[in-house]
């Protein structure tokens, strides 16, 4: 379900946003715009959806319009032109009053640096939000506790801001949205001003929330490695334009620009790329009700050595190898079921090539990957993960917009089938 | 010395600010006169208030109050200091000037306030004021006790004016100060939680104000002080008006005792009123 809709968004800061809105749309670039009139094109024709329930990452390096964006989506600032839409309601056209409404009822905000209020004890900042509501204070001080307690601070209530870490201030911070009990949670760089270790915690610590909390949010970054980490799905932005926006994985395996892709090569590959996305796709299996010359014949076909067989509804049971069918063949075997090979690796579509590439180093069999149902969905063997490897690492032979890498990368290693003729020679001796 | 200015001669400035004076004081005096007797009846009952009871019992309940406010060293220093100045015979006009400064500080604040708190919170208010303050602030203290006594009469009341005129830019501008300096992250963060406009003001702005604004306050009771000193010259009485005796029959040690005793009330409202601000702000 679809929680915020933002379209053509436009921001032009300074005096006369019209002005520079019809250069903008002339063809001008923000650089120009800035040169002829001094106006900063804060927003450039922005247009995404936020799903419920997942955390979309703004990122985009500093002075691209994140922040900018993300205010545009409460109305803390008015954009120049395009449309908002949170939860179907056109909310440029609120009035102030149901503004303010929207803001307490549905949004939760938390700032790169923190925003508590110096004067007040953290219990008195996390009830912070519930107080501008207008609830009774017995029930904010419970609420507020509650939310204490869910970031990790119970036993805190009484000190004031500074005598927290940041860390802990911005749990503080965190604390202080839920206590509202928002659907949409706007997070402006909230971990950015921490160190590194910290920061990582906070991280984790979102997730886990999440994973129990199930928020929509909006979170905003310039660190690729956080969006990575946080992110289903992440907005890439530049000079206020949105330059792509897809899955980690996506964004990491298929760059749409320049610009993405010197975000990219920072970026440890081995830790995002998964079994999903560097698989092969299935070219033959053999069905468990086969018998050995069929499943000869499969193998012949596509040049394999071996053969995934499954049940009819693609469950994998195992491989038989082509030696075995010969053999099978010569003793006059009517099914597979005596060179059934059970020894191989299955993995989830969203294994790490890590994971991958641990399990391909004992085994000389493909790894299968297999749905939640054990259905085979595709197939991992050394080539792939090594061309995936190498594609996504070796930034220069990279097309401006490559095709689907993974599946060309892979064709010759085939599908089911672990013997690709470029290590044919060790994989014939089985045992 | 006096030189001709060449050809169209002098600019008749203070004839002007006569002729409008003239005028405000036609039209007003009637109202401004049943002001002065209101405010006057006022003063008369506080210092009445003030000196009925022996002074050892208002010593007590003034010491009270300073420790209230501000801790026992402050209510310590106080009762000593007020002990002093009963010693010294100058009770009565202590009395009487720490209740014009009182009123006076009440009334600046009363108005400055809210001026202030304008300035804060709209840019235009705070371009438009700036100028008018310091034209308020520069102008010689003595100034406003001329146009003063037209309309209040010689008097406590005249004083109490001019008073509060010279006294209120300090409670305008720190307020406006407090406001201004509340970091905008605060505020956006008050209106990313749905904050009106007067929420953010009762609930962020002004809390975080506070000390600046006791800033402005204790400036404001000193100014208040010296010019209640100083409007001893139209008939203000109190401790002014001890020194404003001391000067006509040239008696210097009766000036002095009247100045420490001047000293002494302005140091005791000084520690007080600083230490109110100190105290919001931990
Ligand atoms: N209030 C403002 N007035 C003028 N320019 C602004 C204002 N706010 C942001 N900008 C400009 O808009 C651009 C985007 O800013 P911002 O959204 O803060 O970027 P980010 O959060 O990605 O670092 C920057 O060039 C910035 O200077
Ligand atoms: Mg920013």
């Amino acid at each position: 379900m679809r929680r915020i809709k933002v379209r053509n968004l436009t921001k032009i800061f300074g005096e006369y946003p019209d002005q520079g809105l019809k250069m903008l749309r002339k063809g001008l670039s923000g650089e120009e715009i800035h040169e002829r009139t001094g106006m900063t094109v804060g927003l450039d024709d922005v247009s995404f959806d936020v799903d419920e329930g997942e955390i979309l990452v703004i990122m985009g390096l500093s002075g691209s319009g994140k922040s900018t964006l993300i205010r545009c989506v409460n109305r803390l600032i008015e954009s120049t032109a395009g449309i908002v839409e949170v939860d179907g309601e056109d909310i440029l056209q609120f009035s102030a009053e149901k503004l303010f409404e929207l803001r307490r009822r549905k949004f939760g905000m938390v700032f790169q640096n923190f925003a508590l209020l110096p004067n007040r004890t953290i219990l008195d900042n996390v009830g912070f939000g519930l107080e501008i509501r207008g609830v009774a204070e017995e029930v904010r001080v419970a609420e507020a506790r509650k939310a204490l307690e869910l970031v990790g601070l119970k036993g805190w209530e009484e000190a004031y801001p500074r005598q927290l870490s940041g860390g802990m201030q911005q749990r503080v911070g965190l604390a202080r949205a839920l206590a509202v009990d928002p659907d949409i949670l706007l997070m402006d760089e909230a971990f950015s001003a921490l160190d590194p270790l910290i920061r990582r915690d906070m991280q984790d610590e979102l997730l886990d929330l999440q994973s129990r909390m199930h928020k929509t949010i909006l979170f905003v970054t310039h660190d690729l490695d956080e969006a990575l980490k946080l992110g289903d799905r992440i907005v890439l932005m530049k000079s206020g334009a949105v330059v792509q926006i897809g899955t980690p994985e996506e964004i990491l395996s298929h760059p749409a620009s320049r610009y993405v892709q010197r975000f990219v090569e920072d970026v440890d590959k081995s830790q995002v790329l998964t079994a999903g996305s560097v698989m092969g796709k299935i070219r033959a299996v053999a069905f468990e009700t086969d018998g050995p010359r069929t499943a000869l014949h499969k193998m012949r076909e596509e040049s394999f050595y071996s053969v995934f067989v499954t049940s009819r509804d693609f469950r994998v049971k195992g491989v038989v190898w082509a030696d075995d069918c010969d053999a099978a063949i010569k003793r006059g075997d009517k099914n597979l079921a005596y060179i059934l090979d059970t020894d191989f690796h299955k993995v989830r579509e969203d294994a790490p090539l890590a994971e991958l590439i641990a399990r391909l180093a004992g085994s000389r069999i493909p790894l299968a990957v297999v749905d939640e149902k054990e259905k085979l969905l595709g197939t991992v063997v050394k080539s792939n993960v090594l061309s995936a490897l190498a594609e996504t690492q070796q930034g220069d032979v990279l097309p401006e917009h490559p095709g689907h890498g993974g599946e060309e990368s892979t064709d010759g290693a085939g599908a089911a089938d672990g013997a690709e003729a470029t290590d044919t020679g060790g994989k014939r001796q089985k045992g | 010395m006096s030189q001709e200015f060449p050809i169209i001669g002098k600019i008749p400035l203070a004839e002007w600010i006569d002729t409008g004076l003239d005028w405000l004081t036609d039209r007003f005096a009637l109202v401004t006169r049943a002001i002065s007797r209101f405010v006057g009846e006022g003063v008369d009952l506080a210092v009445g208030l003030l000196t009925y009871p022996p002074p050892w019992v208002v010593i007590l309940a003034l010491a009270a109050l300073a420790w209230l406010l501000a801790g026992r060293r402050v209510a310590i220093g106080s009762a000593a200091g007020l002990a002093l100045l009963w010693n010294l015979q100058l009770w009565g006009a202590t009395m009487e000037t720490l209740t014009l400064v009182l009123f006076a500080t009440t009334v600046a604040v009363a108005i400055g306030l809210p001026i202030g708190i304008l300035g804060g919170l709209s840019g235009r208010a705070h371009r438009v004021m700036t100028p008018m303050l310091d034209f308020m602030q520069t102008m010689p203290a003595f100034v406003y006790l001329i146009p003063a006594v037209p309309f209040f009469g010689l008097g406590p009341v005249s004083a109490m004016f001019a008073t509060v005129i010279f006294s209120m830019p300090p409670a305008i501008r720190l307020t406006t100060l407090g406001i201004r300096q509340v970091p905008a992250e605060l505020v956006e963060a008050a209106d990313a939680f749905g904050a009106t406009r007067s929420q953010k003001l009762f609930k962020v702005q002004l809390p975080l104000a506070v000390p600046t604004i006791m800033a402005g306050i204790n400036q404001t009771i000193m100014l208040a002080l010296s010019m209640v000193v100083i409007a001893a010259m139209i008939g203000a009485g109190g401790l002014g008006g001890e020194v404003w005796r001391a000067i006509q029959r040239l008696q210097s040690g009766n000036g002095f005792e009247a100045g420490i005793a001047i000293v002494i009330l302005a140091m005791i409202l000084d520690r007080i009123t600083q230490k109110i601000g100190q105290r919001r702000q931990t």
